[in-house]
């Protein structure tokens, strides 16, 4: 049977926090990416968000998300960075102790010859009446077959001890 | 010195690497823009609450009212 479902490379953040985390040297021998994260920041908060770079690029990305947090419900459009490489969910530091976001990336024909489009869903993690469910959806203007992934809080400025990074290949057969 | 974690899919080696002062700089003016962002964000939703608070007074309705209506 075929293995379609691989994991490429994952990390898990030390002591010293870390301002990013850097996929480099991806393999161009899958058909899509998923990229897998359990993330909280110094951000002083109970949520932040973590942006992503592709290939070292932040320029032309475009995002929109939809998200509840427990009170309201929003949408937003991004066409300039920043914001428009948010991708994913991550806890702040004023959120529960020791509990993580969750969020899952899902890049389709990275190695492709087309412009990159993915999608993420991702929740914050909060004993409170307030935690963050978000959906986005993203396009990278760009048509280089992605070879990098970094991320990277987006309001604060460290990912804090232990949390992890999975990037994941799939295979169509 | 703030740092990076590096991870080379090709071997699974991973490095922790100080960021360059561009880097460090990029990171700044990031999120200033991305505070920015937000601030601008907020004074949208808050425009936006006080003319449907207008529209209702005009009504005599509270906003809440308006907003059952609407429903």
């Amino acid at each position: 049977m075929a293995i379609t479902y691989v994991a490429i490379a994952t990390t898990t953040v030390g002591a010293g926090g870390a301002a990013s985390i850097d996929f480099t040297s991806i393999p161009a021998t899958y058909t899509d990416l998923i990229l897998k994260t359990s993330i909280r920041t110094n951000q002083s908060a109970p949520d932040d968000y973590f942006k992503i770079t592709l290939n070292g690029s932040s320029s032309n990305f475009t995002t929109r998300v939809i998200d509840g947090n427990g009170s309201t419900a929003a949408s937003y459009s991004y066409t300039t960075s920043p914001g428009s490489q948010i991708a994913g969910q991550a806890n702040g530091n004023t959120s529960t102790a020791s509990t993580f976001a969750n969020s899952e990336l899902y890049i389709t024909n990275y190695a492709g010859s087309n412009n990159k489009s993915f999608s993420h869903d991702g929740v914050t993690e909060n004993n409170a009446t307030y935690a963050l469910a978000e959906l986005g959806a993203h396009l990278w203007s760009n048509v280089a077959a992605i070879t990098s992934i970094s991320i990277a809080p987006y309001y604060g400025t460290s990912f804090s001890q232990y949390s992890t990074a999975t990037l994941y290949g799939i295979k169509n057969s | 010195m703030p740092t990076k974690l590096v991870v080379d899919c090709s071997t699974g080696a991973v490095e922790e690497i100080e960021l360059t002062a561009e880097e460090i700089a990029q990171r700044e003016a990031d999120a200033k823009a991305a505070a920015q962002t937000k601030a601008d964000e907020e004074a949208a939703a808050a425009a936006k609450q006080a003319e449907k608070e207008a529209i209702a007074a005009k009504l005599g309705l509270t906003a809440e009212e308006l907003v059952k209506l609407l429903g």
